[in-house]
């Protein structure tokens, strides 16, 4: 995967990459607790962000339980040919849709995104979901919840809840995906809007 | 002669002042009762000019009326795409004093009824001259030699045929329509295009054609008639005419002819002087022509050959066409181009802004060769006193926007649309009478009630 | 990119695009629901000028795998064939409010004229024009080379070009859109091609092509080839004189049982062999050739689908609030949430 390297804007640091780590320590145990057990787990990363949280988690759940493998329960979902601003927005090629070996049929799909904020994304989700399969449950763990949903959706495991202004940006920044000035990072900031 | 200046005597008196007579010297030209007067530096206030309109030319090129050697009136028979009074229209703003009006009409002009229909048309208009062009085979069918003698003695006088638009392909045909029109001193004008090689052309064959996927108009298929018509031509001791040039093959094989003393003319067309088939990669059917727009290395030896004199003559191939046939498929579009108002203008810029020629050889080109290849007796004269009045006053200066909803021509496929040209025509004098004025179309000549006057006086 | 006319002027950047889009597409076929809701409340009209029951319903297929409306509009043999009513058939299509034209046309540059003319203001992907370009065609084909170069050397497809493949595409090339749109796309991904033909098919101006020319199919096989791309020779050209009898063709440039067997001793054990399709087997290809574990001509057809909804998707899906300034910017790699 690339790195989209960025110009320092300036921007409030929320989480750094210790906080980052912390909560999603606490989300696995969350998931596990909530789940009671590994049974039939499946956790569904949203690109781009998404899916590295998901690969993150996986190996948590797998540190805390040794019966599990991570690389067997983590995949991707992509959800661009499910939203519904496609004629809004400029074209975006899909990313490429993973499941694991086991299908969703009667799991526990867990979907992960970096940032819930309308809502769209994860109704996007869930439709696409529905042509994948037909999981007995879906629940949804985001690192940050910044409000002004637009749909009835809420998250069961919340990295952080952020008060924003709608005219302001969060940015989830991953090694995975992100670097500033050619350093991979862990942070999640917030930029002021225009 | 004797005729006109008695049909011009209502047409008043003009002084142009301070004209660059062909591009040299500026001298006013006083143009009377459909003559040249006077000619000479200050002429204002001598008797002979007592009277006339005086016409502030500093500035501007004198020079005598353009003569088109290859145009399409349409008339009779396609009206919705032109017709002998607008055509002749356009061909005044273009600074033309006689247009020649190829045969393919419908019916064709191949009997003499035809060509004199066409002939009191161009009269009655009375914008220029019209001089029809006879078809070399009934209906252009290449089959029969039409009644070439006939067409010759008609009141219209036909001196140049052609079947333009298909070429004389068989060769014992065209052996004996050279042979045939030296009865009258006629010509034939070959269209050069073999039509085998040529089966569904629709651009020159070549680079642009390999990526575009047309079938191609190959050169050879112009220059092995060409060089076929020249032999037969030289066999038979005749005048052959070629139509539109457009490769540098067809030079070097007109240019050997020539040097063997063979008597053979030849066009151009502005188009081909200015624009390559590269224009073609935008599908836009403007640029559709028959012969095809060419190369860049064609133009060039195109203008080099037309200013070495190997191609005598600059002809228009003026071909409008309703806009339902140009809006439409590559494939499915006719070919041609309007031309008649824009001509002076892309021989400015492709002949003379480059330094090939100057106005004295414009002259030539536009209209003392194609009067002479046509026989046109009182066009393409030297502009001294005595001489017809068909004289074309030009700001070399002016430049322009070529806009085709603003042509008199009916046709609106001007490949030039849009394009910047230098040159502008301010008057156009037709026997003395100003058929253009400030650039803008005035009245036209009336005939007088002489029948016809124009006949070609002789001496040709 | 607006319209899909030619792989001339199709940059590296998207016919990559449109191939790793092509894989995601790939995939919603081996799913138990093969639709995507992507194209919901588009209209996508299939205009052909010409027959070609492949082609149309290859992409009637695409379109409706995105939830997109299709009208099938056969202009071929009705009223409509006759040049000015292109004019009037795109107002008419414009009219009833058609996003995308799906044109196939027997003249070359018709999908050309529609982009070009305010007739139509809708996205036009050319399905075959003339003899001029086969874009979709061409993009099927690197589909299948690429999955083939990816799965030989271990390599993920997604992303990749095809840098070092030889390849050869053999018959009429003349008349083919199919060979003119391969060249192009070929030579921006990088592949070697090498054009195996009869003099008489091939054009004027070939030789300022992206590729070498060869008159001798044995001596291409033996300089190692990794796909070999055999055209449709049509019947008809024997009696225009391209060539002599239809069995000195095939002895010469179709691709026969000898060849194939060549192609093993050889040793080019992982050379595959394509046809666009329809096959004149015995003509251009045997049976033998055609049939083979070689062939991917069934592959092709089933990636024409994938590369079509890639296609459509990628010129439907953008902003349409402001259709020609977005024309660079639809590929900002930039996320939203």
């Amino acid at each position: 995967m690339t790195s989209v390297t960025e110009a320092p804007v300036p921007a409030r640091v929320v989480l750094n990459s210790a906080d980052i780590d912390r909560a999603l320590t606490r989300i696995a145990h969350e998931i596990l607790e909530a789940n009671k057990g590994s049974q039939d787990l499946v956790l569904l990363g949203i690109p781009r962000r998404g899916y590295p949280l998901a690969v993150r988690l996986a190996r948590k759940i797998a540190a805390a339980d040794s019966t599990v493998d991570a690389a067997a329960i983590v995949g991707q979902l992509d959800v661009t040919m499910f939203r519904d601003d496609l004629s809004h927005q400029p074209t975006r090629p899909p990313y490429p849709t993973q499941l694991p070996r086991t299908g969703i049929d009667n799991k526990v799909v867990v979907l992960i995104d970096d940032v819930l904020y309308s809502g769209r994304t994860i109704r996007a989700a869930l439709d696409a979901i529905v042509d994948l399969g037909r999981p007995r449950i879906v629940r949804l763990a985001v690192m940050i919840d910044r409000g002004h949903r637009e749909l009835p959706i809420r998250a069961d495991h919340v990295g952080k809840n952020l008060p924003t202004s709608s005219s302001e940006k969060v940015r989830v920044r991953l090694e995975e995906t992100d670097s500033v000035d050619g350093t991979p990072v862990n942070e999640v900031v917030i930029e002021a809007g225009a | 002669m004797a005729h006109d200046q008695q049909d011009a005597a209502t047409t008043g008196a003009y002084l142009v002042r301070g004209a660059s007579i062909l591009g040299g010297a500026a001298e006013d030209l006083l143009i009377r009762d459909g003559i040249i007067a006077a000619r000479g530096t200050d002429l204002a206030g001598t008797d002979a000019a007592d009277g006339a309109t005086v016409i502030e030319a500093a500035g501007l090129v004198a020079l005598p009326g353009m003569v088109d050697i290859h145009t399409h009136l349409r008339e009779p028979g396609r009206e919705d795409a032109e017709t002998v009074e607008t055509g002749t229209r356009a061909a005044a703003l273009g600074g033309y004093t006689a247009v020649h009006a190829m045969a393919n009409s419908n019916p064709v002009a191949d009997t003499a009824g035809v060509v004199e229909q066409v002939h009191t048309l161009g009269r009655t208009a009375g914008w220029v001259d019209v001089r029809p062009v006879g078809a070399v085979t009934v209906g252009l069918a290449g089959e029969q030699l039409a009644e070439l003698g006939a067409m010759a003695d008609s009141r219209a006088q036909v001196r140049v045929f052609s079947d333009d638009g298909i070429c004389v392909h068989d060769p014992v045909l065209m052996r004996r329509a050279l042979e045939y029109v030296k009865a009258f001193d006629g010509v034939v004008a070959q269209h050069a295009q073999e039509p085998r090689l040529t089966a569904g052309a629709q651009m020159n064959e070549g680079d642009v054609s390999a990526v575009l996927g047309l079938t191609g108009w190959p050169a050879v298929a112009e220059e092995s008639i060409i060089a076929r018509d020249v032999l037969l031509a030289q066999h038979v001791g005749s005048r052959l005419h070629v139509c539109h040039v457009s490769t540098a093959g067809s030079v070097e094989i007109i240019r050997w002819a020539k040097a063997r003393g063979i008597n053979v003319t030849a066009e151009v067309t502005p188009h081909h002087l200015l624009l390559t088939d590269e224009l073609v990669r935008s599908y836009d059917p403007v640029y559709k022509v028959n012969p095809p727009l060419r190369t860049d290395s064609d133009v060039q030896a195109l203008r080099a050959a037309l200013a070495d004199g190997t191609i005598d003559v600059v002809g228009t191939d003026h071909a409008p066409h309703p806009s339902e046939h140009k809006e439409c498929e590559w494939a499915q579009a006719a070919m041609g181009m309007t031309g008649l108002e824009t001509a002076l203008s892309v021989v400015q810029e492709t002949m003379i802004e480059t330094g090939l020629m100057g106005w004295e050889d414009f002259a030539r080109v536009t209209s003392t060769a194609p009067a002479v290849i046509g026989r046109v007796a009182d066009q393409g004269r030297p502009l001294e006193v005595g001489e017809p009045a068909n004289v074309t006053l030009v700001d070399p200066a002016a430049r322009w926007t070529v806009d085709p909803s603003k042509m008199a021509t009916m046709g609106r496929n001007s490949p030039f649309a849009g394009r910047e040209l230098p040159g502008r025509v301010v008057a156009t004098f037709f026997k003395g009478h100003p058929t253009v004025l400030n650039g803008e179309l005035n009245t036209p000549y009336r005939h007088g009630p002489h029948g016809e006057s124009t006949a070609p006086a002789g001496g040709y | 990119m607006k319209h899909l006319l030619s792989t001339e002027d199709l940059s590296l950047a998207n016919a990559i695009r449109i191939l790793d889009t092509a894989e995601e597409m790939a995939a919603v076929g081996d799913r138990e629901v093969k639709k995507l809701p992507a194209l919901r409340g588009r209209t996508v009209v299939n205009l052909f000028f010409e027959d070609s029951t492949r082609t149309r319903i290859s992409f009637e297929a695409a379109a409706k795998r995105l939830s997109a409306d299709v009208i099938n509009f056969a202009a071929k043999g009705s009223s409509v064939s006759k040049g000015e009513s292109l004019k009037d058939t795109a107002q008419t299509l414009a009219a009833m409010g058609a996003d995308a034209v799906v044109i196939r046309h027997w003249a070359s540059g018709a999908p050309h004229r529609l982009a070009a003319t305010d007739w139509i203001d809708a996205a036009v992907i050319n399905a075959g024009d003339g003899t001029h370009e086969h874009p979709t065609q061409a993009l099927l084909d690197a589909f299948t080379m690429r999955r083939h170069w990816a799965r030989l050397h271990g390599t993920p497809s997604a992303g990749a070009d095809l840098k070092g493949m030889r390849v050869a595409i053999a018959g009429d090339v003349l008349h083919s859109r199919v060979a003119r749109s391969n060249v192009w796309l070929l030579r921006t991904l990088g592949a070697k091609v090498t054009l195996v033909a009869p003099p008489t098919l091939l054009p004027i101006g070939v030789g300022q092509w992206p590729c070498s020319v060869s008159y001798n199919m044995d001596e291409t096989l033996a300089k190692g080839v990794d796909a070999v791309m055999m055209l449709r020779v049509q019947g008809e050209r024997m009696n225009a004189s391209f060539f002599p009898t239809t069995r000195e063709y095939s002895r010469r440039w179709g691709f026969d049982d000898n060849r194939l067997r060549a192609l093993d001793s050889l040793g080019l054990k992982d050379t595959i062999i394509m046809h666009p399709g329809p096959m004149n087997r015995g003509l251009e290809i045997s049976s033998a050739a055609a049939d083979s574990p070689r062939s991917t001509v069934l592959a092709q057809v089933r990636n024409g689908v994938s590369v079509r909804m890639a296609a459509l998707y990628l010129l439907l899906s953008g902003d349409t609030r402001e259709p020609a300034a977005t024309t660079n910017a639809a590929y900002s790699t930039k996320e939203s949430h």
